[in-house]
């Protein structure tokens, strides 16, 4: 742990225990789940079992004729609307019409007075299915016989924010091709080379909130109350949907309970609408974890690649050809695709690279963002190439990146397109390996590895805030971030405490209502504290200006000589306490001060945001396992993640972000896998698919926060909490190789370990996928 | 199936009588019939702790019972936990000054599994508190946070249980 003073600062750079800690440990926190509104009725959805097939016919009509049941909904009442949605391509229908294609897609849903009664109703309807060839693999979806999943021209949704999204083909909703250099010529001569195909599982966020909405359409205006990260983008897709100027959709956001990518964009809300539009009530759905586990979860991946390198180690050529299931829907695919292309070649120098990514729609439930989107995906195969090409030349993997790794200002895309190389990568993995001890001497069967990577990282810079200071000189900061635990409500108050010099006790971030609170692009890309952070930096210092404006008529100065501090603005030995300065202000006990900071692409005090992305987040990883050759059991013994910060706000909440990240990606790696049989997930419950307990974690885990100020936030700060997540499967999958055992299929279980181990020990073992 | 039964509970304190369908979850009933929505619902199935309260002096899973089978139950929910509306039990202040939770969907679960964990075992070992949260599952920390903030609990109230007695 690095040890900040906060020098020069007062709130910035100390560990501020949260401000939403109190409700949260009193249960007095309210979730979507926890809320009622005045008539509102309950939803259940009636989901298909089928994963590909025609709906011939759907009769409700003993269902609408139960006791309690107000409206049940099909994809027939949505004819007076265009029901397609989607915010990279509208390829979704709000609910199914005609033909499903994942098991789990809403067929018809049920609006009544409790639950039970709408479940009781969603078994009296009737639908009767005839079944499609099945396309449920990355392998079916791709041969030229298969069926398509989607037809006719692509329609791009309202917020892709990838350019041109190009042409269908097949099965391939979506393709990012990155080409640099001749990559046959330059691999020509190459010393060494590496090659192999690796497979990836679907994994799932499992935040702990399932999906929950409340909805209650009006003909003039949609209330809805939703777990959702992405607030603004959702409240533009609704109103796009149901046909209303974007002001009259409010969407208001209480906490969240966990987030992880699985609440970003549009989910459960335009099904509750239209619900809540049919039944002329306000509907409540809350998701139970099985439905929540195909309403997202992450990209399953198949990945072709080849690393070449000379004979001092000095790389020469990536090429890398991959797929990942985006399921039935695009949702964030094509985004997860782009990431995962931008991830491939990794942060070093290269002669030659030629990526091929590839988004393929297939019967299964969509993916979309998960933690470390595409990052995560790539960086453990293009950094276990790295190491096998570091023993094949005999050279120390961590020599290996010295020597390839980029430098702070050198391009990082392999055409030289979009920001150059914002921090000290080599710095940042000694200092991980250090931490595992990466020296010492080893037994056998134990194994080191190191992982550097990095994730573009901030999405579309644009943010707005306001801070508001009462007349009693507290203060409100009032931006769309949403709290999903990262502690955005605690870091924003910090930030503009700062700028207004008082405690951040004085200090309210309230949640997003989009009637009131200024537009905010999403929460994810690890850009709140960046992004919206310098948006409250901004309005701060605004409503500082003001303060500083009133005490200098006050006192007859010049305004630069005026200290805002300690919750008074003073001079010399002057002082007065803010209230008395709004006072003076307005010539009255009331009035406030109220202003608003914005960050966009260009202008503004910053013009680093236009070439994208906003930061390039950092990846790096090391871990120490040790094998059990009986059991195939992989003990993680130590493990050192790097949390490049530029400037840590908060740096409690940066190592709890971080330590958050290593858990998720150390379940992703180990043991976490959504398994399929012909569509149909089968460990769709908490207890067969498993995420981390506390037992299960290893002892010895160091997160490193890194301060070299060189992000493009408030005070040089930049976004944390998803790099380690990409890292940790990377680190352990070459700490693994490192003890003997190269693996090129995730997760890592007992058994697929102990196979490979028993393969190895045959005298000719081969190379295929484990 | 529609015919309730009258269940009587003591929760937080406070005596009620519910009228519930025979197949309404406890926690449901926490929940809707009582509004005490700090006790939540996660995976339904035992397995995650989000639904943790303590009823008869025992952790339970409110997800795994019929409100009926609690008739005649003395249950406390998270609500009951702070003495007073400005204040925070020991353990609960602990979580807050070691910052042991995020998102805060499985803190009140973890802050009773605690809670009754200390009542039984007032000074333990870091395996000991590990063991004991083992069944509580939080998706957003790396739960260390969580170990540090039981064991200060512990030490502070050890240390104003020996001030008592001074």
């Amino acid at each position: 742990m690095t040890v900040v003073t906060g020098t020069g600062t007062r709130e910035v750079g100390r560990s501020r225990t949260r401000l939403d800690a109190r409700e949260k440990l009193r249960g007095e926190a309210m979730f979507t789940g926890d809320m009622e509104v005045p008539g509102m009725l309950y939803g259940r959805v009636l989901r298909s079992q089928h994963p590909h097939a025609e709906i011939v016919s759907i009769n409700t009509s003993a269902a609408e004729r139960m006791p309690g049941v107000a409206a049940v909904l099909v994809g027939r009442d949505l004819l007076d609307i265009d029901p397609y949605y989607g915010h990279a391509i509208k390829d979704r229908p709000i609910i199914a019409i005609e033909r499903v294609r994942f098991s789990g897609e809403p067929v018809a849903a049920v609006a009544a007075e409790d639950e039970a009664t709408a479940e009781a109703a969603l078994a009296a309807i009737e639908v009767v299915y005839e079944e499609l060839p099945l396309v449920d693999t990355i392998d079916k979806a791709l041969d030229p016989a298969a069926p398509l999943l989607h037809e006719g021209p692509i329609r791009p949704g309202l917020f892709h924010g990838l350019g041109n999204l190009g042409e269908r083909d097949g099965n391939i909703g979506y393709r990012y091709r990155l080409d640099s250099g001749d990559v046959a010529g330059e691999s020509a001569g190459a010393a060494f080379v590496t090659e192999g195909e690796y497979l990836f599982p679907a994994v799932y966020q499992y935040a702990m909130e399932t999906h929950s909405v409340i909805a209650d359409w009006k003909p003039n205006e949609i209330a809805i109350w939703a777990s959702c990260q992405h607030p603004f983008l959702v409240q533009a897709e609704i109103a796009d949907l149901f046909g209303l100027p974007i002001g009259a959709v409010r969407i208001q956001v209480p906490y969240l309970g966990g987030g992880f990518g699985s609440k970003s964009y549009t989910k459960m809300e335009p099904l509750t609408v239209a619900l809540s539009r049919k039944a002329r009530a306000p509907v409540k759905i809350v998701n139970r974890v099985d439905e929540s586990m195909v309403t997202s979860r992450r990209h399953g991946m198949r990945c072709w690649m080849r690393t070449t390198a000379d004979a001092d180690g000095t790389l020469l050529t990536r090429e890398s050809r991959f797929w990942l299931d985006t399921g039935a829907y695009m949702d964030n695919g094509p985004r997860v695709t782009a990431t995962a292309a931008d991830s491939a070649p990794g942060p070093y120098r290269w002669r030659a690279v030629h990526i091929d990514a590839m988004c393929v729609y297939c019967n299964t439930a969509p993916s979309g963002s998960y933690r470390a989107f595409g990052a995560t995906h790539l960086q453990w195969v293009a950094e276990s190439q790295l190491d096998e090409l570091a023993r094949k030349a005999g050279i120390d993997p961590l020599e290996m990146r010295r020597r390839n790794l980029l430098r702070p200002g050198e391009p990082v895309r392999p055409d030289g397109s979009g920001k150059p190389l914002d921090a000290d990568l080599i710095g940042d993995v000694e200092r991980a390996a250090a931490a595992v001890g990466w020296d010492e001497p080893k037994g056998p069967l134990v194994g080191r590895g190191v992982s550097v990577g990095l994730l573009a990282a901030g999405a579309h810079p644009v943010s707005r805030a306001s801070v508001r200071m009462r007349a009693d000189g507290s203060v409100e900061v009032s931006v769309g971030t949403t709290e999903m635990g990262q502690g955005p409500r605690t870091v924003m108050a910090q930030i503009a405490a700062e700028e207004l010099g008082c405690s951040s006790d004085r200090v309210r971030v309230l949640g997003a209502d989009t009637r009131f609170t200024p537009y905010d692009r999403s929460t994810g890309a690890s850009r709140s504290t960046t992004l919206a952070g310098k948006a409250v930096q901004n309005a701060a210092a605004a409503v500082a200006a003001k303060l500083r404006e009133t005490a200098c008529e006050v006192w007859d100065v010049a305004s630069e000589l005026i200290e805002l501090r300690d919750g008074k603005a003073a001079y010399g030995d002057l002082e007065m306490e803010f209230s008395e300065v709004i006072a003076k202000r307005f010539g009255f006990t009331g009035g406030e001060i109220i202003e608003g900071g914005e960050v966009r692409p260009m202008g503004g005090d910053t013009g680093s945001y236009a070439e994208g992305p906003v930061f390039w987040e950092v990846c790096v990883a090391a871990v120490e396992v040790e094998v059990d050759p009986e059991l195939g059991k992989v003990n993680v013994t130590r493990t050192a993640t790097v949390a490049d910060v530029g400037r840590a706000i908060n740096p409690l909440l940066v190592e709890r972000q971080d330590e958050g990240a290593f858990m998720q990606g150390y379940g992703n790696a180990m043991f976490e896998e959504m398994v399929y049989r012909d569509g149909e997930l089968i460990n769709d419950n908490l207890l067969e698919y498993r995420v981390p307990r506390i037992q299960d974690l290893p002892r010895q885990m160091t997160s490193i926060v890194v301060e070299n100020e060189d992000g493009p936030g408030p005070h040089g700060a930049k976004g944390c909490g998803e790099g380690a997540l990409a890292a940790v499967p990377a680190a352990i999958v070459n700490a693994l190789g490192d003890a003997g055992v190269p693996i090129t299929q995730l997760p890592l279980t007992p058994e697929r370990v102990w196979r490979r181990l028993q393969d190895l020990s045959e005298p000719q073992s081969t190379e295929e996928l484990t | 199936m529609n015919q309730h039964h009258e269940v009587r509970l003591n929760v937080n304190g406070t005596e009620h009588t519910v009228s519930v369908p025979p197949r309404k979850l406890l926690v449901d009933c926490l929940r809707e019939d009582l509004r005490l929505t700090g006790t939540h619902v996660g995976c339904e199935q035992g397995v995650c702790g989000a639904c943790t309260i303590i009823m008869d002096g025992q952790n339970v899973r409110s997800c795994l019972m019929f409100a009926v089978q609690a008739d005649g139950a003395s249950i406390e929910t998270i609500e009951s936990l702070a003495s007073g509306p400005e204040d925070l039990h020991p353990v609960q202040q602990a979580f807050v000054d070691c910052h042991g939770l995020q998102c805060g969907f499985c803190t009140p679960g973890m802050v009773l599994a605690a809670k009754s964990f200390l009542e039984q075992n007032p000074s333990p070992t870091d395996d000991e508190i590990r063991e004991a949260i083992a069944g509580n599952i939080c998706r957003c920390t790396g739960y260390t946070f969580i170990v540090d903030a039981i064991r200060t609990a512990a030490e502070r109230m050890a240390g104003e249980e020996a001030g008592q007695h001074v």
